[in-house]
């Protein structure tokens, strides 16, 4: 009972050891994600968890392109616990206000733990009690460079969403798709020329048919980053407007008998589950 | 909220047609100081509606800008550093953005504005 395993010791040493060279790379580096030592939290607000450090982590991933991007402002729809844009933030930079941040939630308790770990991180985004981005979508038409958004994507029955509270956190109707398609239209209306969107799902949500919808709407798409935890799969999946593809909509609805023939076009040359990564052009 | 949040919302109750500008009903306002930067705000100046962006300002007691702007006027920076104290170090705080047509009142508390509408309005 009393022994010391040897191999337990050394994991632990090691662990420590890396402890320390973290400390130092902290030191000398700004952390470039929210810490969680830091976040601020309530009972009736998601904390961060596997979605949201996907979500992050894909965004760490695509960094250097979002740098290269030179977004003006950025959005978060549904910031939660702020893990998210206060990330994105520090990735970004703030200085000077090159960048301006905008969150959104429907949960005003999200909204200001949100406010307070942005606070704890030095960082700030204008921040916006409202549903999806109710009151922005016609002012900030065609003006938002970057969105991330981790929407509620659990399947459950459709009256529990929109009920508010932490539930809205995670229900998503049929196919977890409720808010899911809400947020599409949205986003589209949102996005500037050059815009990113960056979105959780779940193999539930049928990723597929999401990009196959943002395709008819002229976007791109590729899977950043796939996960799989024990209770879910999770992709995250990064969407910008393709101007070959709005050729190939408007080809299709000037002639007819084509919007089956694009439809199978699309379908063959990018099987569902592929077809992401195939449109990986323009390093994206 | 900061005045180029102000320029981007509209009342967004269903049937109403002129939502914008969101008139400031101002109980407190705050001032932060944040580094300028040019370039963001010769971008932010083409998105900005002028009339709503002076109208806003002198609600919230700031009489600075002027009433004709054209692109011209970016070049000064006696211009500039009013535009950038206006649009970004000024925060309404408390108080209200009230729907031009129907009056409705939308809160803002601590900074921020709640525009979550009421079951009749959506
Ligand atoms: C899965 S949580 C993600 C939270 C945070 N972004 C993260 O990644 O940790 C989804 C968030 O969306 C918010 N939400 C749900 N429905 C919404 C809606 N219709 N409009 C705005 N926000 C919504 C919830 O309140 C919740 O904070």
């Amino acid at each position: 009972m009393d022994q010391i395993n040897p191999e337990l010791e050394s994991i632990n040493s090691l662990q420590i050891t890396t402890k320390i060279n973290n400390e130092k790379a902290l030191k000398k580096m700004p952390s470039r994600t929210a810490q969680i030592r830091l976040m601020s939290s309530h009972e009736e607000v998601y904390e961060p968890c596997d979605d949201s450090f996907a979500l992050v982590d894909a965004l760490l991933a695509d960094c250097n392109n979002l740098l290269k991007h030179c977004p003006t402002l950025c959005m978060e729809i549904g910031c939660g616990s702020g893990y998210v844009i206060t990330s994105l933030a520090l990735m970004l930079g703030q200085e000077g206000l090159a960048v301006n941040y905008i969150a959104t939630d429907i949960n005003p308790l999200a909204i200001r733990v949100t406010r307070e770990t942005m606070d704890a991180h030095g960082v700030d985004a204008e921040l916006i009690i409202t549903d999806i981005a109710s009151g922005l979508e016609k002012r900030l038409a065609g003006s938002v460079d970057v969105i991330v958004v981790n929407p509620p994507y659990v399947p459950t029955p459709e009256d529990e969403v929109g009920v508010g509270g932490i539930t809205a956190s995670w229900a998503g109707g049929e196919n977890g798709r409720s808010v899911i398609d809400r947020i599409l239209p949205v986003a589209d209306r949102l996005l500037s020329e050059k815009g990113w969107l960056y979105m959780v799902t779940l193999i539930a949500n049928n990723p597929s048919e999401i990009c196959l919808y943002m395709r008819e709407k002229g976007y791109a798409s590729r899977i950043v980053i796939q996960r799989s935890t024990e209770e879910e799969s999770l992709h995250i999946i990064k969407f910008w407007r393709d101007l070959d593809i709005e050729g190939d909509n408007e080809k299709a609805s000037a002639d007819k008998s084509a919007p089956g023939r694009l439809m199978e076009y699309v379908l063959t040359q990018l099987p569902p589950f592929t077809f992401w990564r195939c449109s990986d052009r323009d390093n994206k | 909220m900061r005045l180029l949040t102000h320029n981007m919302l509209s009342s967004n109750i269903k049937g109403v047609t002129n939502g914008f500008p969101l008139r400031i009903e101002a109980e407190k306002v705050v001032e932060k100081t944040v580094e300028m930067n040019a370039d963001f705000l010769k971008k932010m100046f083409e998105k900005i509606q002028w009339k709503a962006f002076i109208d806003a300002s002198r609600a919230m007691g700031y009489t600075e800008l002027p009433e004709e702007v054209d692109p011209t006027t970016l070049e000064s920076d006696e211009f500039l550093s009013k535009f950038h104290h206006a649009l970004l170090e000024l925060h309404l705080e408390e108080g209200a953005l009230v729907c031009p047509e129907t009056g409705r009142r939308f809160p803002v508390n601590k900074g921020i504005p709640n525009m979550l509408l009421h079951e009749d309005e959506v």
